[in-house]
């Protein structure tokens, strides 16, 4: 058994740099390459991709990423974990292969892991009793069966390790948790067994820290946000971890930003409910257990984490086409700035009203006086400039593409200062909206086969 | 005496659905006590009235010297359905950094605490 297991993060969501892969792999040592490719709406995304094209639907941003640390993987055993299949796993690592086959005595050997897909399942999910129900509002999903774009479970480490047991050095999972493609390669590297609470949730926890890229590691941090140096060359983190269960949170020499108490813990609450239970499909952390402790420059060592048995459910992610929005800005300059956009907004909304449109929701905004802060910004009135932000959304799209048209007109027909409307005609956007609800576990069986 | 949240704490947000966190950190981890004491749910679920619709929960971790807080129907929606220029609740965090709390002068002093100015 190897002493100490490294896993390096080599992206935060699909968009995210795209030369950060490479960068990790040859920035120092590490065993693995862990990428993070889905958000929560991405399925959808890359559902209608593969709609149009049976041979999409994947985060095609992988398959460069393949090919640029394809040498590590090849010639130095560096292997590479990724939720990049999306609603696709397959194409996906078909694309990967014909990456491979580029090279002569290629010895890749891809892991899929699929089985996280219901879409094809919904119907007889839901007459068998699963409502699957949203988790915020308590609707059957039935209230929007007909509008469903996608339906994921998210998965947990067992299939990842599955895959990894089998010789694989790139698996490729759909809607795998973002922490078990962290957590994964530890657990197989120490054969850490499926009750051992503690050391799963250690897992969880460096998954949970490294899975935002370089938000753990100087990106975006407001604790003395002007020191951090050289962004423009931030080292993304990697994880440095032992047996029992710490780790050291670290990345490569070298690179800018910085990893400190303060960096960890504000990744640490990012997107946190409950801190006692972080509930995944492998275990059940508690954050209020974790210590943190400076261990050198651009080091930090977490330990003390406790786990306990998850539940017998699985989260589900389902994208549901939700109706229409569009959001217009123009900006208005002093003198009075804020009250010319706000006589703007009420003229707006008054020939809304008189063209008979419906919308569900109209959302003005003062970029500049009140958008993010609200009151609590206090009195702008005197702001250089203020951007009016007017959104409408509604499920009849003619209304949306009807308002589109009242923005530009205020330009000389509204009140006065008025200037950046060079973007012409807002465009209208369909949404695409996020249901999340839980399955039983047993109803969902994820199923690993190795490619090489 | 008067502290303001950002002389004291750091913080980061984000967001699950409709529902916003702001996790808030001491910047020292003897000013953890300042913040269990004085950052309250309901002087969370006051400073921000007006700004979301639902409630506040509060959830204390002083092994990170830190608070998180849930702001329920704080994002229009939340994801895609929300028309918000932060609709991910990212910027939550700086708005619960302008709070004021009124710290005794004596414990304040003990602490030495800076002074809102």
């Amino acid at each position: 058994m190897k002493e100490i297991v490294r896993v390096a993060a080599g992206q935060g969501f699909w968009g995210d740099d795209l030369d950060a892969p490479r960068r990790q792999v040859e920035g120092g040592q590490i065993d693995y390459l862990m990428l993070d490719y889905l958000a929560e709406v991405t399925m959808s995304i890359l559902q209608k991709q593969k709609e149009r094209d049976p041979t999409l639907g994947y985060a095609r941003d992988f398959v460069g990423a393949m090919e640029s640390v394809l040498p590590a993987v090849l010639d130095r055993g560096v292997k590479v974990v990724a939720n990049a299949g999306g609603v696709n796993p397959r194409a996906c690592a078909e694309a990967v292969r014909s990456v491979g086959a580029q090279r002569r005595g290629s010895k890749l050997r891809i892991g899929v892991v699929t089985g996280d897909d219901l879409l094809g399942r919904l119907d007889d999910l839901i007459a068998h009793g699963h409502p699957l129900a949203n988790m915020e509002t308590g609707e059957p999903l039935s209230s929007v069966r007909e509008r469903v774009l996608s339906a994921n479970a998210y998965i947990g480490s067992e299939p990842i390790v599955e895959a990894l047991h089998g010789g694989a050095n790139v698996v490729i999972t759909g809607r795998s948790t973002d922490t078990a493609l962290t957590m994964a390669p530890l657990r197989h590297e120490f054969g850490w067994g499926a009750e051992s609470w503690d050391q799963l949730a250690a897992g969880i926890v460096a998954g949970h820290i490294i899975e935002c890229g370089a938000q753990c590691s100087g990106g975006n941090c407001l604790y003395d946000w002007k020191s951090i140096p050289d962004l423009a060359n931030v080292g993304y983190p990697l994880v440095e971890a032992r047996a029992d269960g710490t780790f050291v949170v670290t990345k490569h020499p070298g690179t800018g930003g910085r990893v400190s108490v303060p960096t960890i813990k504000e990744q640490l609450v990012y997107e946190m409910g409950d801190p006692h239970s972080y509930i995944t499909p492998d275990v059940i952390a508690d954050f209020t257990t974790i210590r943190l402790a400076q261990d050198g420059e651009d080091r930090v060592l977490v330990s003390g984490i406790r786990g306990k048995p998850p539940t017998d459910k699985l989260k589900v992610s389902v994208a549901y086409r939700a109706g229409f929005k569009a959001v217009g800005t123009l900006v208005y300059v002093w003198p009075e700035a804020l009250e010319k956009a706000q006589a703007a907004d009420r003229i707006l909304r008054e020939r809304l009203d008189r063209l008979g449109l419906e919308f569900d929701r109209i959302l003005t905004e003062f970029v500049g006086a009140n958008a993010t802060h609200g009151a609590l910004a206090g009195d702008r009135r005197d702001a250089p400039e203020v951007q009016l932000r007017f959104g409408v959304r509604s499920t009849d799209r003619t209304a949306v593409e009807r308002f589109t048209r009242e923005i530009a007109p205020l330009v000389l027909n509204g009140p006065p200062s008025v200037t950046g409307f060079a973007g012409g005609r807002p465009k209208v956007e369909e949404i695409v909206a996020y249901w999340p609800a839980l399955i039983d576990k047993s109803v969902v069986k994820p199923k690993v086969e190795i490619i090489s | 005496m008067k502290v303001r949240l950002l002389d004291i704490a750091h913080a980061r947000s984000g967001d699950k659905g409709d529902t916003a966190n702001v996790g808030v950190i001491a910047l020292q981890p003897r000013w953890y006590d300042v913040l269990e004491q004085f950052v309250t749910r309901s002087k969370v679920a006051d400073h921000f009235r007006g700004m979301i619709d639902g409630d506040v929960e509060r959830y204390e971790l002083p092994n990170l010297n830190a608070l998180n807080f849930l702001l329920h129907g704080a994002l229009d929606g939340g994801g895609t359905l929300s028309l918000k220029t932060d609709a991910q609740g990212k910027v939550y965090s700086t708005a619960l950094l302008r709070m004021v709390i009124d710290v005794p002068d004596a414990e304040a002093k003990r602490l030495e605490l800076p002074a809102a100015k």
